[in-house]
């Protein structure tokens, strides 16, 4: 007879690997780092300031209510970091500094420990405290920086695309650079690329919700974005521009609001594509990447639910029943 | 004994808003300030009263099938007297409240009190349950109003009351402030009526 009792008995998964919750918030972390040293470049020591009173904020509050609710404190996971630092690079560099504390106490009391904690809220807690602060203090928040220059405020090369601006466009390379007015984590396309191609080879986002993001936007605007007729369009300016490589790589991935399905993932991407084109060319905002996100966010539980994957061996009718 | 109770029920126990949960539409709309919702709520004690009363009195003659047509009337025809009381008397409300007013007609506390309570009670009980709903609709609404107007214009009932180096926001004042505020609102109720039971 042999003895069992050194046998472990326990549900799945039973395949281990050295990722869970923790490294994959850090790994995010770190990839953005590219993107708040060039920040600091441009906008001066300001802009850290705002990202360290949004991070401490957002730490802060998690800890507080975890501590009230009786639950385990756990802000090591960096989850809260991960939403601090992302609200922080959404916001304008002259904020005032009680903004993004503001800010990310909503994000954090509000959209994530109101709905039960990490895993549980619907929405992107970043995303959503940034709707909310321009909701709420719209002149704080859209009043963007020039780079290298102190307090004076310039417009978005989108708001001056969309004509609601007046002023000069800025260069295909300044807009790669980063060298252009915006929020304080947005104006740089190559530091968010960098950042997000080493999320994608680390395997912590999955390629097709920003290449389904980006492809939208990039198609769309080429086809509708001209004012000369159909298919004349400048759709790199639109991808450079605004905060699409920012949603894009680091808030439409979110795992805890974008579809865990293949399928959904890629569904995520051109949905959240096609509202921010229709955002940006016709609505009434020069950008529309965050609201873009935050309303595929609510859609997520209907994309996944269409978008179950066939079981090995089962009927394909069997699907279409479900 | 028994007319306070059914004061209370309308008040507290089944307080429309916060547990019924009834009328979101002015709730939610007109609650920008807090002197609207003390208007709305006043508009709204005068037509459920009257109407709790009326279809009370008439309980009787009304056939069955078409008893909701005629509530429809007896309420339509006493928001029609607010509604003109109030252009008359305070065109500046009236301007406020809007297309509000008119739309208490369809609002479903009014009629949810008429089927469910006057058209089974008599008229002493009917008259007090309106008022009691009345008064719950009131306070609910001028509270929505008033921590609205606070964090969305620095004033309750027009009066600034932060200090002037508060930056109201302005969310607060928008459609979404006043999801915002009936969400922590209702939350907040719930938690306290579960403790108020687990302590008796």
């Amino acid at each position: 007879m042999v003895k069992l009792d050194n046998l472990v008995v326990s549900s799945s998964p039973h395949l281990r690997s050295g990722e869970d919750v923790e490294k994959m918030m850090w790994h995010v972390n770190l990839a953005l780092l590219p993107a708040v040293v060039l920040s600091v470049y441009y906008f001066g020591f300001r802009a850290l300031a705002i990202i360290v009173f949004s991070i401490a904020a957002a730490v802060a509050t998690e800890a507080i209510i975890q501590k009230a609710t009786g639950k385990d404190i756990y802000i090591a996971d960096g989850s809260a970091v991960v939403t601090g630092l992302l609200l922080g690079m959404n916001m304008p560099v002259h904020v005032p500094l009680w903004l993004p504390v503001v800010g990310s106490v909503f994000a954090i009391a509000v959209v994530k420990e109101a709905f039960g904690g990490l895993g549980s809220n619907f929405i992107n807690p970043a995303l959503a405290a940034r709707a909310v602060l321009l909701a709420a203090w719209p002149v704080h928040m859209t009043s963007y920086a020039v780079p290298f220059v102190d307090g004076a405020t310039h417009a978005t090369p989108l708001s001056i695309l969309s004509g609601a601006a007046q002023g000069e466009l800025p260069s295909y390379l300044d807009l790669f650079l980063g060298n252009v007015g915006g929020v304080i984590g947005e104006t740089s396309a190559l530091a968010l690329l960098v950042g997000g191609i080493y999320l994608l080879v680390k395997g912590v986002i999955d390629w097709r919700t920003p290449v389904g993001f980006l492809g939208t936007v990039f198609v769309l605007s080429w086809i509708f974005g001209g004012n000369a007729g159909l298919f004349t369009g400048d759709p790199l300016y639109h991808l450079l521009a605004g905060g699409l490589m920012l949603g894009a790589f680091f808030m439409a991935t979110d795992y805890v609001t974008s579809p865990v399905t293949k399928t959904g993932r890629l569904l995520m991407g051109i949905g959240a594509g096609a509202i921010t084109v229709m955002i940006r060319l016709w609505g009434g905002y020069p950008e529309g990447v965050s609201y873009a996100i935050l309303l595929m966010n609510v859609a997520t539980p209907l994309i996944d639910r269409y978008t179950v994957p066939r079981v090995y061996g089962t009927a394909r009718k069997q699907l279409a029943r479900r | 004994m028994r007319m306070w109770q059914v004061f209370k029920n309308g008040v507290l126990d089944e307080n429309p808003t916060f547990k019924l949960v009834l009328g979101m539409c002015p709730t939610l709309a007109v609650t920008t300030a807090a002197a609207n919702g003390v208007w709305m709520g006043l508009a709204v004690i005068f037509v459920l009263t009257m109407s709790n009363l009326v279809v009370s009195l008439i309980r009787d003659f009304i056939p069955d099938k078409i008893r909701i047509p005629c509530y429809v009337v007896v309420i339509a025809s006493f928001v029609t007297i607010v509604d003109l009381l109030l252009k008359a008397y305070q065109p500046e409300m009236h301007a406020k409240l809007g297309i509000f007013i008119p739309l208490i007609v369809v609002n479903c506390i009014i009629l949810a009190r008429a089927e469910a309570f006057a058209s089974k009670n008599p008229v002493l009980p009917s008259i007090v349950d309106g008022l009691g709903m009345g008064v719950g609709f009131t306070v609910a609404l001028t509270l929505l109003g008033c921590i609205r107007e606070l964090l969305g214009a620095g004033t309750v009932f027009g009066i600034q009351v932060l200090p002037a180096a508060f930056e109201p926001a302005i969310i607060m004042i928008l459609p979404p402030g006043a999801f915002l505020t009936l969400g922590f609102l209702l939350g907040f109720f719930n938690w306290a009526g579960k403790r108020a039971k687990q302590l008796s």
